[in-house]
């Protein structure tokens, strides 16, 4: 079958089969952020935007996509940066096997709620399995990017 | 021996060197790398965990369009290695071939498949036709030791080390050893604990799953890329499997998804390597989540026996340690593992009248076992630490004050520790430290609250080492390029804890220059200097040695390049780091100009290599302490607080050595909770995903509080011993402990879930 879809900004038209993943397909086009850590819809790390909502791109067909828009941390260079940088600065960031999947459901995160507290900002991203950092040093990233973000508005 | 120093460098919160391209998602793991058009490789695997293969048809798979080769036991050398990435002659067993007629565990490879695609790939594995000749299974441990089913029945099995191993017995290793009499000593003890405590086969679940690909280069080598922790061993591990001279193999890593020990076996790379090598066209294989659980290289299973005793005033005299370790089909790490579940915890406690440890590691059909951080100090651990826990109950004594009475100090000889001093250690402080964070005093043994949850604090104490002593190398070569900038190039592998970036540190701390001027590369066995690879949390103790060697040579050399444009004699001269001054004359030359003319009519190559090794493997230590809160009526326990101080030496990189505490912590507490591993009757594993093997979220955690307290290691770099094993230590026992004091009950199998506590009473 044939689908339509916008991948980061651009129209791109393929041929697929009726069972290909979302995730398969992304990375077929060069989206390869997008990572696949298990086959169970556990781990969080194939996390990608349909629509601007975050949705596990391994539990979707890619036919669903179809007509829609699609955004991986490809499309988000600039909020990955902003964001990463002060992930980056507890060194949280550790083997980043799991970041791409944790930073954009980072990013949807904040865009629902600016200020969320320690326990909204778990809950969110509970879906979001890491095996190095212990968590610890991720929550201190956000926490930080949210004061500075804070500061600058206020300034 | 607490030298405070101050440095540029190290000891500072550098930000890594990957740091932002993995925030961002750039491409840098195998599986981002690999060309597209790789031959997808898999491999059919065995549905019975004991079993002869009688006959295997691929005729029809064959013939499933885009299939490229299928390869059986017929197909591959009759030529025994061992997975397990380890200096040669490695202490694991050579028990294992690329394919083999006897099959010994569910999941145990069978064939070989290579097609273009996926699709095709798992077709073709439908279609291939297997018949077994089903044998019994040995599934349980601690009969399988002179069992009369034998896993490697196999006369071309063999043992390279006297590690005590006898395949006719079902023994990968056995050995024992002591100091004074131990049976008189705990004889004449006023009180004496005697409990088993069980770990189990806990899975390193790296959120990137195995994976390598491979392709044939223009010199007609063997490349193959990797995701792996030890890129020497492998290429030498492939060499004996596939029966092929090293030189025509190259092996290298990019950035690496996780490795936890997990990539200290060559778990992947074998299969792939074989398809390239017999069809000359590129191929990868990536393991599934689901594999990973059932057929990869996970921690020892293992039994550990414990006997401490003490007398009336909480003065330990005596342990005798029996450690039961499982191996399960294969050897990977068997005869190591074990040894550190005694010699990695009774030095804890090192003024002993008498110790003994012994082990056995018996093979079992069930999953191999490999490398697992911690590395058997972990269910070491976990047993002697809950028996000194049991000890101070049955004592009626405060398990903090007996620690103190106890513990190692500074300077003290550790027998059952190789005899080695423990030259840098504040373990004391970090005990005072943490008793202080958590309040110890206050909340030790626990509260009711009145609700049906108890608050309860549970303690304990760890250790491990800095690399295998005089064992394992560290290697880097360091060089001044063009413009004055330096190249580090290594063989340690940066797993995503750091070492590229804590070793520029070093170099940068030595050539006083911004770690932005120092470009690091590795690892590629054709390029980088050996290294046996990082584990045994060697890197920054040993590779870092190496790296303040090198830099030491690379300032000479730069000095003697200067001294000739500067026309004076070295010892005239100084270097500091921007260039060379004259001291006679004042006159200076540049970095950058010393670099351009050492690329001009120079004799004298700005590029140096060292090597370090250690005769001593200097112990970090910590102490962690849990408050948590345990809901009767179901079991349920929630962690409050963590506290962990741990002394690491000199924290190269304050930031990175946290991260590592914390991740270690988190992991240490899932396999304390959470991570089951169970088998049916059949040999079956039950958690085969994430779905069943409940790894911590960050739901499960609590508030994690990593502290330092810094003991300067002499024989390390800037004092430095290791950080990235240890950590994992401390939360089984510490939260056993703490399960003991709301509930009355020592559990002492692993995982404690809340069904076994709500079933307790
Ligand atoms: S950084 Fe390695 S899994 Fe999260």
């Amino acid at each position: 079958m044939t689908i339509t879809l916008t991948l980061n900004g651009k129209k791109i038209t393929d041929q697929i089969s009726a069972d290909c993943l979302l995730i398969d397909f992304l990375r077929s086009h060069g989206a390869l952020s997008v990572k696949r850590g298990c086959e169970t819809s556990n781990c969080g790390l194939c996390t990608v935007f349909l629509n601007d909502v975050p949705v596990l791109s391994c539990s979707m067909l890619a036919a669903r996509a179809d007509g829609q828009t699609v955004t991986t941390l490809e499309g988000l260079q600039d909020e990955a940066e902003e964001f990463g940088a002060f992930i980056a600065d507890q060194g949280a960031e550790q083997c980043g096997f799991c970041n791409p999947g944790f930073i954009m459901n980072a990013i949807a995160l904040l865009r629902e709620n600016p200020s969320p507290t320690d326990d909204e900002i778990r809950e969110y991203l509970a879906g979001n399995l890491c095996r190095c950092s212990g968590y610890e040093g991720q929550l201190r990233g956000i926490r930080a990017f949210i004061d500075y973000r804070q500061e600058r508005s206020r300034s | 021996m607490n030298q405070e120093k101050s440095y540029q460098y190290v000891n500072k919160p550098v930000r890594k060197k990957d740091a932002m391209a993995l925030v961002t998602g750039k491409p840098v793991y195998v599986d981002d790398i690999a060309p597209a058009g790789c031959l997808v490789v898999k491999v059919l695997r065995s549905p019975h965990a004991n079993a002869i293969i009688e006959s295997i048809n691929k005729d029809i798979a064959m013939k499933v369009p885009g299939i490229e080769a299928i390869f059986t036991w017929e197909d591959v050398p009759n030529q025994r290695f061992t997975m397990a990435g380890q200096t040669y002659p490695e202490p694991s067993p050579y028990d294992r071939l690329i394919l083999d007629q006897h099959v010994r565990y569910v999941g145990d490879p069978v064939a070989i498949i290579a097609g273009a695609d996926e699709a095709c790939v798992n077709k073709a594995m439908k279609l291939i036709k297997v018949t077994y000749q089903v044998l019994e299974p040995l599934l349980d441990f601690r009969k399988a030791k002179d069992n009369k089913i034998l896993v490697h029945p196999e006369e071309n099995w063999r043992s390279l080390c006297p590690v005590g191993a006898d395949n006719k017995r079902n023994l990968c290793a056995h050995d024992s050893c002591q100091d004074g009499d131990v049976e008189k000593v705990l004889a004449d003890c006023d009180v004496v604990v005697n409990s088993t405590y069980h770990t189990k086969a806990n899975q390193q679940a790296m959120m990137e799953t195995f994976r390598t690909y491979c392709f044939m280069d223009m010199y007609g080598h063997l490349n193959v890329v990797s995701s792996t922790q030890i890129v020497f061993h492998v290429r030498r591990i492939l060499s004996h499997a596939l029966n092929i001279s090293p030189s025509k193999i190259r092996v290298s890593k990019p950035r690496i998804g996780g490795g936890f020990g997990a990539k200290q076996t060559v778990v992947a790379e074998v299969f792939p390597a074989f398809v390239t090598w017999k069809t000359g066209k590129p191929s990868k294989m990536i393991f599934t989540r689901e594999e990973c659980q059932i057929a990869s290289t996970p921690r020892h299973e293992m039994e550990v026996s414990v006997r401490i005793g003490a007398d009336k005033a909480g003065t330990i005299r005596a342990i005798d340690v029996y450690t039961l370790s499982n191996t399960g089909a294969y050897g990977e790490h068997g005869p190591t593992t074990v040894g550190l579940s005694g010699h990695k915890s009774i030095p804890l406690y090192p003024r002993l009248n008498a110790y003994r440890f012994t082990y056995d590691v018996v093979y079992t059909n069930v999953m191999s076992a490999g490398a697992y951080r911690g590395y058997g100090a972990t269910q070491g651990l976990f047993a002697v630490e809950s028996a000194v826990n049991e000890l101070a109950a049955k004592l009626h004594m405060d398990p903090v004050a007996l620690r103190e009475k106890n513990m190692v100090k500074e300077g003290d000889v550790m027998p059952s520790y190789y005899g080695e001093t423990a030259n840098s250690c504040a373990l004391d402080r970090c005990l005072a430290r943490a008793k202080d964070m958590i309040g110890w005093d206050k909340k030790y043994p626990c509260t009711d609250m009145g609700n049906g949850k108890v608050r309860s604090v549970g303690v304990a104490m760890a250790m491990q080492g800095s690399g295998i002593s005089g064992v394992d190398v560290g290697s880097a070569t360091v060089k001044l390029n063009d413009q004055g900038i330096y190249t580090l190039t290594i063989g340690a592998a940066d797993m995503g804890t750091g070492c590229d970036t804590i070793l520029a540190q070093m170099m940068a701390e030595c050539m006083e220059c911004p770690v932005d001027s120092i470009s690091v590369f590795g690892a590629d066995t054709d390029a980088s200097p050996y290294d046996s690879g990082s584990y045994a949390s060697s890197t920054t103790y040993v590779t870092g040695k190496a790296v303040e060697k090198a830099c030491e040579k690379l300032k000479e050399k730069i000095v003697k390049v200067a001294c000739q444009a500067l026309g004076c004699s070295p010892d005239e001269a100084e270097f500091n780091g921007k260039g060379v001054t004259c001291l006679t004359s004042g006159s200076f030359i540049s970095l950058e100009d010393i670099a351009t003319r050492s690329m001009c009519g120079n004799t004298e190559a700005l590029e140096v290599t060292e090597s370090h090794s250690s005769p001593v493997s200097p112990p970090p230590f910590m102490v962690g302490m849990v408050e948590i809160e345990l809901d009767r009526e179901t079991g349920h326990v929630d962690i409050l607080d963590y506290v962990a101080v741990v002394d690491c030496g000199t924290p190269v990189n304050p930031n990175l050595a946290r991260v590592q505490t914390e991740g270690g912590l988190v992991q240490g507490i899932g396999m304390a909770l959470y991570e089951d591993i169970q088998y049916d009757s059949k040999g079956r594993l039950a958690e085969n995903s994430f779905m069943q093997y409940k790894i911590p979220t960050r739901l499960d955690m609590g508030k994690l509080r990593v502290e330092f307290e810094s003991s300067y290691e002499p024989t390390g770099p800037f004092g430095a011993k290791s950080i990235g094993e240890i950590v994992i230590n401390t939360p089984a026992p510490a939260l056993a402990h703490a399960i003991f004091n709301a509930t009355g009950h020592w559990f002492r199998e692993l995982p404690i879930t809340s069904e076994k506590i709500a079933m307790a009473d």
